[in-house]
């Protein structure tokens, strides 16, 4: 009888969904029929493709048996996600390799015929790719494993996860190819042109609805803490992309806008959304990761309840103020560079508070990072998250910040977070889901798993360490004045000097890539080579939710 | 004492409307007040909309990510305006959709890089850097040389600004794609009526190539304007209007 009464609500979402594949063809095919640009014509090409793709998808999952009743949880999405995440990241890290070298080997790796592999484009395509592509698929991935779990309820909307899944690849991938054909709106982290971010906007609010839902439907009574991060990094995202990408287009046969506010005030619109796209979508989203993987991994419990409610509110309270020590003295007045200022630094207490919160939970379960190599990765991430979250509000000050902006310490900086915190928690949720999904007890190789860690920890040391040396030195050398009262250093000096630096920085990532490449072997083989392990084979119990003190 | 944060934790709907009211200050005190107090935009003579060639070009530096690269704001440092000129203005990026201040100095501040060196030179430079500057280790833009600007579609362009409260006449509307032809044209029959529409402004076979205009000739006749406008004797920083 229950079952009956959800294939009716199957029908709906699958009309539901094929009508905006429908209708998104046929103004995909408008578009390509006005074209005023030929990169507008192929990226146009893409989107059909893209949305004909999901209509083959959607009437071949139409057609299949669907007498079976549906599983306790929907699995399927969650698998498909981690095999997306680690496919994103090989390639992004990939890339981002590639503009290293371009950086320190100028001559090598420069090609005059072909425009598209140029650092100007590939940058975007670099960074695009390891945030979002990687990043949001992991924190896609994981938000469903967890959600499910903590709530013991399946996932909301029928194929809508499905839809979101896909409806982020193509995303993805209308998004990348854009930048390679010189497609970006020049917005640092949201570089997409307007049609790419209302096709986002699309399926970001049918995510914002499954995640939702499946806490409408949840059979808890508290909703977990893993929960409250991931929703609030949902819903400010929305927010931050709606806003930020405001933008008159120049024809609706373009890719080309112009954003709608200008100057000072685009400028700390862009930085308003670029510092909370660190705080959001890499910080909140991530966090709820490790209030849910630490302690199932390490088997205890959540270190401290109320630490969690303080950090929780008081991390998406301060982070939003913190956008303008991106723009110390420039020309945004000084009033905001000294808010923006006054938060960050206060912002390191609750992003500390997250930390000790992670930390502690290992509390009587240390021994175990000698022995679990997916514990140690994922409790090495807190240790770089306190770390760069403690250097970021040194950063942000604003004679610290006259040294280290515009130089290669920002990159350092910035990577201290995404390969060290963003990276490890994201390859140790994915080294727990990936037994847990293919029902097997446990990784292929744990060795293999060390030697990921350790690869990629010398990869991180080499490439922080390398831009701090390369930041600092810039920062001194462009203020260096010689005994005449002159200054000391021509700029190009200046570049002349990194070269070590860039090459060091190169070695470093290039670790850190062959480290994923034996994630992604290891992965492979855990799901395809062992027998299912049928111990394993009900799903796992969840987590006690927090107990509220009466 | 904790247990009023059962009710965030038992309803969804409120644990929403806490996350997007806590969310929404910080945004709300910071940016909102920038286009109201008027001081945020200085008041100075000088600064004036793109040409349609310019607007294409800097459409051209948009496309190929040279804000990654190179930033467009000289901040108020001892060291920056001896090196590149009077620190920016934000009344210099009014006209700015989107703004190009740039995070990041692989390659110097472009800000004020408007008629310090000569046309010759950008062109030698953007077709292979390391030919006129060994050590650099910006791509070669060759390409550019040989891709004529899309000029029938400026007038789309400058309309979206218009939208947006650049101040472009009608006479320049219409005009819009015989413009980005005529600045690079100077031998041409519409250079003087495009001097007439955009008066000082430099008209000039910006890439050497007399038979098209190209996106070379787009991209130096966006580097040579820029950080020319202001007529910083009409600025004072110390003026009530200016302080911010």
């Amino acid at each position: 009888m229950a079952y009956a009464k959800k294939e009716s609500v199957w029908g709906i979402d699958a009309a539901a969904i094929g009508a905006i594949l429908v209708i998104g063809m046929f103004l995909a095919l408008f578009g390509i029929s006005r074209a005023l640009e030929p990169a507008f014509a192929v990226q146009m090409w893409t989107m059909f493709a893209g949305l004909f793709a999901g209509v083959v998808g959607l009437v071949g999952v139409l057609g299949a048996d669907r007498t079976r009743p549906p599983s306790r949880y929907e699995n399927g999405v969650i698998k498909a996600g981690v095999i997306a995440s680690m496919f994103w990241g090989v390639a992004g890290f990939l890339v981002g390799l590639i503009i290293a070298l371009q950086l320190a080997f100028p001559n090598l790796f420069y090609f005059p015929e072909w425009g598209f592999t140029n650092f100007g484009r590939l940058r975007p395509l670099h960074t695009s790719a390891v945030i979002f592509a990687f990043g949001g698929n992991v924190l896609i991935a994981t938000s469903f494993w967890v959600v499910q779990r903590t709530c013991r309820a399946r996932l909301a909307g029928g194929l809508w996860p499905w839809f979101v899944f896909w409806g982020y690849q193509l995303f993805i991938v209308l998004a990348g190819t854009g930048y390679l054909e010189g497609v970006t709106q020049s917005r640092e982290y949201a570089e997409p042109p307007w049609y790419t971010d209302i096709w986002l906007t699309i399926v970001w609010v049918a995510y914002l609805l499954v995640f939702l839902g499946t806490l409408w439907k949840r059979q808890e009574k508290h909703i977990y803490v893993a929960n409250w991060f991931y929703l609030a990094f949902i819903v400010t995202i929305a927010i931050l992309h709606l806003i930020n990408n405001l933008a008159v287009p120049v024809s609706f046969a373009s890719w080309q806008s112009y954003s709608l506010f200008s100057g000072v005030q685009d400028a700390l619109t862009q930085w308003w959304y670029g510092h909370n796209a660190v705080g959001f979508f890499l910080t909140a989203g991530f966090l709820g990761i490790m209030y849910y993987f630490i302690p199932k991994q390490a088997n205890r419990p959540v270190y401290s309840y109320r630490l969690s409610i303080i950090h929780f509110w008081a991390l998406i309270f301060l982070y939003i103020w913190a956008g303008p020590h991106h723009l110390h003295y420039t020309a945004l007045p000084q009033w905001a560079q000294t808010l923006g200022m006054t938060f960050s630094i206060m912002l390191w207490m609750p992003s500390w508070g997250g930390m000790i919160n992670g930390l502690m939970t290992l509390s009587g379960a240390w021994d175990k990072l000698r022995t679990d190599p997916v514990l140690r990765m994922l409790v090495v991430s807190v240790a770089f998250y306190g770390m760069s979250t403690f250097e970021g509000p040194v950063m942000s000050i604003r004679a610290v910040n006259s040294l280290s902006h515009y130089t290669d310490w920002t990159i350092g900086h910035v990577h201290s977070g995404a390969l060290g915190w963003v990276g490890f928690v994201s390859f140790g949720a994915l080294y727990c889901l990936t037994p847990w999904l293919w029902k097997r007890q446990r990784m292929h190789s744990l060795a293999l798993v060390d030697w990921h860690f350790w690869l990629a920890t010398i990869g991180i040391v080499l490439y922080i360490t390398s831009m701090w040396v390369a930041g600092v030195m810039q920062g001194l050398m462009w203020r260096a004045y010689n005994e005449f009262g002159f200054l000391e250093y021509s700029f190009v000096e200046s570049v002349e000097a990194m070269h070590p630096y860039y090459a060091i920085r190169a070695l470093g990532g290039g670790l850190f890539l062959v480290g994923a490449l034996l994630m992604a072997y290891n992965l492979w083989r855990t799901a395809t080579s062992e027998a299912p392990d049928h111990e394993r084979a009900a799903d796992v119990p969840v987590l006690a939710p927090p107990v509220a003190a009466e | 004492m904790w247990t009023w944060h059962k009710w965030f934790e038992r309803h969804t709907l409120i644990l929403v409307i806490g996350i997007l009211v806590v969310v929404s200050i910080g945004g709300l005190v910071q940016i909102t007040p920038l286009f109201f107090i008027e001081s945020t935009i200085e008041e100075v003579e000088g600064v004036r909309p793109y040409t349609p060639l310019e607007l294409a070009g800097r459409q051209v530096y948009i496309r190929e990510g040279c804000y990654v690269c190179h930033s467009q704001m000289i901040r108020p440092l001892r060291d920056e305006v001896e090196r590149y000129g009077h620190y920016s203005l934000a009344a210099e990026s009014m006209y700015d959709h989107p703004f190009q201040w740039g995070s990041k100095r692989t390659g110097p501040d472009l800000a004020r890089v408007g008629e310090r060196y000569s046309d010759e030179w950008h062109r030698a430079h953007l077709v292979d850097p390391r030919s006129v500057v060994p050590e650099s280790v910006m791509p070669p833009y060759a390409f550019l040389a040989d891709a004529e600007i899309d000029a029938a579609n400026m007038d789309r362009h400058l309309r979206a600004n218009r939208m947006l409260r650049v101040p472009y006449t009608d006479e320049q509307l219409a005009n819009a794609a015989i413009d980005a032809r005529a600045q690079a044209e100077p031998l041409g029959s519409n250079a003087y009526d495009f001097e007439l529409r955009y008066p000082g402004v430099a008209v000039r076979d910006f890439d050497g190539d007399p038979a098209r205009v190209t996106e070379m000739d787009a991209l130096i006749a966006y580097l040579q304007m820029l950080g020319a406008g202001v007529d910083f004797s009409t600025y004072q920083a110390d003026a009530p209007e200016n302080e911010r």
